[in-house]
């Protein structure tokens, strides 16, 4: 998917707007902010939910709410048939081998802390390394930097050019014998930058590094096999694809899930309990303890389903569209610089508006009506690599149309009137 | 655009553009940084004390229009207050842009431009910063955080 914007922004509707119909699938699409229609440009955030996962989740507490795994009544037993349905669901969503493979969680960053903990704080001695990349979110930071202050071990960081795509090479290279894990975002949050991760895990694994995968960004946008990929962990949420919040997954190759220990004790995720011994339930409850988000995991699965129907693929090529057409039209912007110009790039458009500061930017779109997100992205290092406080940034989801990248742009033009009075 | 021009009056967007008394001070007699982690504003403040009269007053640092101008226009407004008045007017001022101040208060003078903030809520702490380093700065404190 790379972007080579043309010098003119093409108009019309463009050419993937058949898929314009779908947004009466999500209610708050209709919704007036601030007395405008809202244009909502933040899905990097946290995507809005399509009905078919709000009435699953209310039709959940109408009709099924019960706790899992261990009532002998009917209720209990449909709830557990439902929420396990969506674990199979998320299986094949990611082409896992196996649903042992798949562990609910309450999103990426649980994920990868269950990985930190739980896989890496046990392998790891003073002088190991972890390798991350200088495009990582927080949540793909902070994790291994607290396991690194307890091991001894050292965070090796992957830096990243001024377009923000890694710099070539130093990934392979920054490998060694003391590497015990590589943890790389698949798809950036702040600069949209798509990593050629599959490369990256082949060359990881030629040095026998295991690799954890953070496809936050990802999964709503483009097909992901896990097999494919051939990584060890890959961690998403699922209120980035449509889902409710508070769900995730981790899913992790299963003959390295067995070696691991529980992340957290509790319910559910024992076999035998006495005061001498206990003993782990197999795979994944060995990994789920206490009583989940039952409504919410369903949910993930209603979303899953909806972005199944809809096709990965279509949803990919309306929002390069989006992207190419939104990228065309920044061009134009004086003084607007766009942070982030990766050639292999997701529907993230990070840019800084002249010297008016994001935030101001920002408090201007939302007085249209326009959502949209401004400040570091949980991302500070990329500001820091950067020399900047913060961006501005659109992202998009397949419901989102050109119209509201024109509107978008309307409204960096009043931005720009209102401070060159 | 009609919240928009209450909250980006012309004051605001002036004093943004040219921010009054925006230089260190190195005969300052108290300074706090203030530091708000939402926006990435961070300002630090300086004030020259004399016989408990705010005698100059200036500050440095970078933010958004809202955190920038709201500094400016304090540094125009304390020059020559007490550290009592100063006190009071950041009693008014939180009250102004928090909804239960009152914009006409002639002792507000030319701060009631903020007061558009209070319809956008996460613009608060960038309007309350400087004030919140002043305050610090006059009790003997280094720093000050909206957080």
């Amino acid at each position: 998917m790379s972007v080579l914007a043309p010098s003119v922004a093409d108009s019309g509707p463009g050419p993937t707007a058949d898929l314009q119909r779908l947004r009466e699938d999500f209610p708050i699409l209709r919704t007036k902010i601030r007395g405008k229609p809202l244009v909502y440009l933040d899905n990097a955030a946290t995507t809005q939910k399509p009905r078919s996962v709000i009435d699953i989740e209310r039709r959940y507490y109408e009709e099924w709410n019960a706790n899992i795994h261990r009532g002998v009544h009917w209720l209990s037993e449909k709830a557990t048939h439902e929420y396990e349905h969506a674990r199979d669901t998320v299986r094949a969503f990611l082409n896992a081998r196996s649903r042992r493979e798949i562990i609910y969680t309450r999103g990426t960053t649980e994920s990868i802390n269950l990985v930190a903990q739980s896989f890496a704080r046990p392998r790891l001695r003073p002088g190991d390394e972890v390798l991350i990349t200088a495009m990582e979110h927080h949540s793909n930071i902070v994790p291994w930097q607290m396991v690194c202050q307890l091991t001894g071990a050292r965070l090796k960081v992957v830096p990243i050019t001024d377009e923000g795509e890694l710099v070539a090479g130093v990934f392979e290279r920054s490998l060694s014998e003391r590497t015990r894990i590589a943890a790389i975002v698949h798809v950036s949050n702040a600069l949209g930058t798509i990593n050629p991760v599959r490369q990256m895990v082949a060359a990881a694994h030629a040095r026998g590094v295991p690799v954890l995968l953070d496809g936050a960004q990802a999964v709503a946008h483009m097909p992901v096999d896990v097999q494919a990929l051939n990584c060890d962990f890959y961690a998403f949420s699922g209120h980035k694809v449509f889902a409710p919040t508070g769900t995730g997954i981790l899913y992790g190759r299963e003959e390295i899930l067995e070696g691991m220990p529980p992340y957290q004790g509790g319910g559910d995720m024992i076999r035998t309990v006495s005061f001498e011994n206990t003993t782990y339930a197999d795979l994944p409850a060995k990994f789920e303890a206490g009583t989940p988000n039952i409504a919410g995991g369903i949910g993930l699965g209603a979303a899953i389903d909806y972005v199944q129907a809809v096709g990965l693929e279509r949803i990919g090529a309306h929002e390069h569209d989006l992207l190419r057409y939104a990228t065309a039209r920044a061009l134009e912007v004086p003084g607007l610089r766009i942070i982030g110009q990766a050639r292999e790039k997701a529907a993230v458009l990070s840019f800084l508006l002249g010297d008016i500061h994001p935030h101001d930017v920002g408090t201007i779109l939302d007085s249209e009506g326009i959502a949209i997100r401004t400040g570091h992205h949980c991302a500070m290092p990329i500001m820091t690599r950067y020399n900047i406080p913060a961006t501005a940034r659109a992202s998009f989801a397949f419901y989102n149309t050109r119209e509201e990248v024109d509107q978008l742009f309307a409204a960096l033009e009043i931005a720009r009137k209102v401070f060159s009075r | 655009m009609m919240d928009l021009n209450d909250l980006y009056r012309e004051v605001i967007v002036d004093h943004n553009r040219s921010p009054r008394n925006f230089r260190t001070m190195t005969d300052a007699t108290c300074t706090a940084a203030g530091h708000n982690p939402l926006c990435g504003d961070q300002l630090t403040l300086y004030l020259k004390l004399r016989d408990g009269v705010i005698e100059d007053v200036s500050f440095q640092g970078s933010g958004c229009a809202i955190s920038v101008a709201s500094a400016s226009l304090m540094t125009e407004i304390l020059k020559g207050k007490s550290e009592a008045e100063a006190a009071r007017l950041f009693d008014k001022f939180h009250a102004l842009v928090t909804d239960t101040g009152d914009e006409s208060d002639p002792e507000l003078g030319k701060l009631a431009a903020l007061a558009g903030v209070r319809q956008y809520p996460s613009r608060i702490k960038c309007a309350v910063l400087s004030w919140h380093a002043m305050n610090a700065a006059l009790h003997g404190e280094s720093r000050a955080s909206t957080e």
